[in-house]
């Protein structure tokens, strides 16, 4: 199976603070990998690492065939990126809002075109289109904030906390876009620190102060740990260690 | 201890409660259950004094929210979305001060915070804001203790704080719950449900159900399948296509299916499935969670 | 009343944990007086002009006399021909010319009119002007000496529009102004961000819900500004006299109780400000666009009101540092006491109770 994000030992101290604490993992084509963590647990360090926004300080990764050191801007051109918070400008519409991330990737007009009636055809938002996206309820915003990352169909999307707040089956809608994208081959990289989004994933990990602490699927994890839920694993993981 | 009839508001562009009721019992630990947008922070404001109901009645502790406001400030403890704290302030000097605006002091109304409070003692001369979500999530919910209140109004307290922080959270509560306070919660979300001794769902402004916890999933009425396959999409599509499909949802590893009506055969699916050539298919029935019930009332709404 | 103080002990914290704000809370009336202060009296003081007498009679010796004494005017050097003026400018060091014509004496007593040509070096344009002006005041002081009861026979031949400071020194200008403008940034800017800053973080929820009540709130948010700013102006007054030698010619008692109306004034636009937005960011702008702009620019504080165009002047009524600036310069240069101060006083007092009472109908503890 092809490996398209791979971390070996990564590490990234902060003077003497170790954020990020020789992680090893690699994640396959096509796969959703849940990367879950309390707050502080070195996730964002990780991810920044991973998306070439930050130098490592020790410690290999490529990403979509690339090195994190010296080939950051092959990474960007070619990872798709979403956070809940800051993904979509609110204050443009949802079709200026394709047409600048489309140009931001490089897309020409005309694949920017059909790219945007694709969207609006499959997220049924042909009517909104040119309705500023403040106005959008927040799980359109959210399919419509994915739609986008994928926009230039990168090999590997990550995911920063996509999915907080909306009612089930919304949220539902959101996780069969990720399922989709997946079968698809694309690589979804998804961060979150709520354990019931993590049982979605095939794979999670789980940092607890800057290391893996355990890497699985989520069932192989909960009959390890001998629980119902991701929660109870990662109440035994992350309790012993940290109750900041 | 609460009452609410049928209380209704309107903003200038949305309507944000139609015609909510119900009643929360002294001593009983109340779940507002439902996602963003909801309608939960509007009911919590009326409910605290900030906002007027533009129709219906609502009374804390037996006094009104519109005409006994004065005399409900005082004994009523509010906890914000946002963990309402002074960033700029330490630890101790939000206490204090929320303590001297109530009129009261740390020392007097110790006991009640106590055994949160001992956990924050390290950090005391820490601000506010160099604090960890779940530590604000704690002092918060001191400030909103501290001057001993009957009941307590906490505006989704757990919205963005870790998963140790939440169970710890949530187990606080359960003992001020002991101690006899009322605790009307807010969250979106629904693992946190069976927490509650009771709990109200609500969406779009609407309360679709109230009941505890196990009883709320007798409002789940269709036969529910957890099935799980090799390929998830291909099996969520296939499924939703099928002639006897209700609904179709992912749910973790698990989808759940729900069914048209009792008489489908188990047999029947499985053989629908293997014509459209999915492996390791895995299939038992399963009892509604608080999840499935809100789904389906959603739906039938 | 305990709640009361422990509000105000809580502000206090907040500034005083803030460095930064801080700093500019008293940096900035001590730079600001200090640079429009002395940038502006430099640049009058001992200006290097050259002189071209052609009739070295008397009057023009009076005059140069006279021009050199006032302490604005250092005499660089002293031209022989027309064809020396080019040269003196290019080399860059004089900032003006006087040329006395052939027959400027004879003319002046044959009060036909006599010709002074002034010549100012108009790269800086500011500078040329005001140097002509002060020239041309001090010839017209001359002139009128001599002949006290004719109108004056002198005849200059420089045109310029004036931006005439009749005081002569822009620290008299300037100190009023940055008063004004000081006070009303700490008072208004600050008083409407920390309002604001209590919404956007939540806390006024919880305020609102608190027995406290909104009087309460708001004069727990004001009362420590108001101190501050009060010092904020006893500094800038203290600087003004001492550093930059303004006069201090009336009623200090006065002075300071009528910088007390004005901060007052100032706090009650700024708890105005803040009951009409809910962002912090908004709050600051919004006290930049209505207040800081217009302060500086229509108050008289920069622009002679004078010289503005008529809707400029008609606006600048509405400005409360017009006022303020009124009164201070009132009261320190000119002495005078209350009385002929009422018009303005009773504005400023106007202006606060319409504020206040647009505030308290706007604030509620409850919304609909």
């Amino acid at each position: 199976m092809e490996k398209v994000v791979i971390a070996d030992k990564l590490t990234k101290k902060f003077g003497n603070f170790i954020a990020t604490n020789e992680i090893t993992f690699a994640v396959d084509k096509g796969e959703i990998f849940g990367f879950l963590g309390a707050n502080g647990a070195g996730k964002t360090t990780a991810m920044r690492m991973l998306c070439g926004l930050l130098k490592p300080s020790s410690g290999d990764a490529k990403v979509a065939g690339f090195d994190v050191y010296t080939q950051t801007e092959k990474i960007k051109e070619r990872i798709g990126y979403m956070s809940q918070k800051f993904s979509l400008y609110e204050d443009l519409t949802v079709r200026e809002n394709i047409k600048f991330y489309g140009g931001i990737y490089g897309l020409r007009l005309p694949a920017i075109k059909s790219k945007t009636e694709y969207i609006l055809e499959k997220l049924s938002l042909g009517e909104v289109a040119d309705t500023l996206v403040a106005s959008l309820p927040l799980g359109w915003k959210q399919r419509l904030a994915f739609s986008i990352a994928m926009l230039h169909e990168p090999p590997v999307v990550f995911l920063d906390e996509p999915t907080g707040g909306v009612d089930p089956i919304t949220r539902r809608q959101f996780w069969d876009m990720l399922y989709e994208a997946a079968s698809n081959g694309t690589t979804i990289f998804i961060t979150t620190h709520y354990m019931d989004e993590a049982e979605y994933c095939n794979r999670v990990s789980i940092m607890v102060d800057g290391r893996i602490q355990a890497l699985d699927t989520p069932r192989r994890l909960r009959e390890q740990y001998g629980v119902e839920s991701m929660d109870g694993v990662f109440q035994i993981l992350a309790r012993g260690t940290s109750t900041k | 201890m609460i009452a609410i009839e049928v209380i209704s508001k309107t903003y200038a562009s949305a309507r944000a409660l139609q015609q909510v009721s119900f009643e929360v019992q002294k001593g009983e630990l109340f779940g507002l259950i439902g996602p963003d947008g909801a309608g939960k922070t509007t009911l919590f404001k009326i409910l605290v004094t900030l906002l007027l109901p533009d129709a219906g009645k609502a009374t804390v502790a037996g006094f009104d929210v519109v005409k006994d406001y004065k005399m409900l400030r005082t004994i009523t403890g509010y906890m914000p979305g946002r963990f309402s704290l002074y960033q700029d302030l330490t630890v101790g000097e939000n206490l204090q001060f929320f303590a001297s605006v109530f009129g009261t002091s740390i020392e007097a109304n110790y006991a009640l915070i106590a055994d949160i409070y001992t956990q924050l003692e390290p950090f005391k001369n820490r601000r506010a804001g160099n604090l960890s979500g779940g530590m604000k999530q704690k002092l918060a919910l001191c400030c909103a203790l501290i001057h001993k209140p009957e009941v307590l109004f906490l505006d989704e307290p757990t919205t963005g704080v870790d998963a140790v922080s939440r169970k710890e959270f949530w187990e606080m509560l359960g003992r001020l719950k002991n101690r006899g306070l009322t605790i009307l919660v807010s969250t979106p979300y629904m693992d946190e449900a069976v927490l509650c001794d009771r709990i109200a769902l609500i969406q779009n402004g609407t309360i679709l159900a109230i009941d505890t916890p196990e009883g709320i999933t007798t409002h789940f009425t269709k036969p529910l399948l957890a099935i799980r396959g090799a390929d998830t999409y291909r099996l969520i599509k296939d499924l939703r296509t099928a002639p006897f499909t209700h609904t179709c949802y992912a749910f973790g590893e698990y989808l759940h299916l729900t069914l048209k009506s009792e008489s489908v055969d188990r047999t029947y699916i499985e053989a629908f499935l293997q014509q459209k050539q999915h492996r390791q298919i895995e299939m038992h029935p399963i009892s509604p969670t608080v999840e499935d019930t809100f789904m389906s009332l959603m739906d039938r709404q | 009343m305990k709640r009361f103080f422990s509000f105000v002990h809580k502000e206090f914290l907040h500034i005083f944990r803030d460095k930064r704000t801080l700093l500019i809370l008293f940096g900035l009336p001590f730079v600001q007086v200090l640079l429009f202060g002395f940038a502006l009296t430099n640049e009058i003081s001992y200006a290097k002009i050259a002189i071209l007498d052609n009739d070295k009679g008397m009057h023009s010796r009076k005059i140069t006399h006279r021009l050199l004494s006032s302490g604005y005017f250092r005499l660089e050097e002293n031209l022989t021909t027309y064809a020396d003026i080019e040269k003196a400018f290019r080399k860059g060091k004089i900032k003006m010319v006087v040329v006395f014509p052939q027959d400027f004496d004879s003319e002046y007593e044959r009060s036909k009119g006599a010709h002074i040509q002034l010549l100012a070096d108009a790269s800086e344009q500011n500078t040329a002007i005001s140097l002509v002006n002060y020239a041309s005041a001090i010839i017209g002081d001359y002139s009128a000496a001599q002949n006290p009861v004719a109108s004056s026979p002198m005849m200059i031949d420089v045109r310029s529009r004036m931006v005439f400071n009749p005081e002569l020194k822009g620290a008299f200008v300037f100190v009023p102004g940055v008063m004004a403008m000081v006070l009303l940034l700490v008072s208004a800017m600050m008083t409407s961000v920390t309002i604001a800053r209590e919404k956007e973080m939540g806390t006024m929820e919880v305020l609102s819900v608190s027995p406290l009540t909104q009087s309460q709130i708001i004069f727990g948010k004001v009362l420590p500004y108001l101190l501050l700013s009060f010092i904020n102006g006893c500094l800038i007054i203290a600087l003004g006299v001492w550093v930059l030698d303004m006069p201090m010619n009336g009623n200090l008692l006065l002075l300071l109780t009528e910088t007390l109306l004005f901060i007052f004034l100032s706090l009650s636009i700024g708890i105005f400000i803040s009951t009409l937005t809910d962002s912090q960011l908004v709050a600051m702008f919004a006290s930049l666009v209505i207040l800081l702009m217009p302060t500086i620019f229509l108050s008289g504080f920069i622009f002679p009101i004078e010289s503005m165009p008529k809707p400029l002047q008609v606006v600048s009524n509405i400005i409360p540092a017009k006022y303020f600036i009124a009164i201070v310069k009132g009261i320190m240069i000119k002495g005078v006491g209350i009385g002929y101060l009422l018009k303005e006083t009773l504005i400023l007092l106007a202006m606060a109770g319409l504020f206040i009472f647009m505030s308290l109908r706007k604030l509620k503890t409850r919304s609909l």
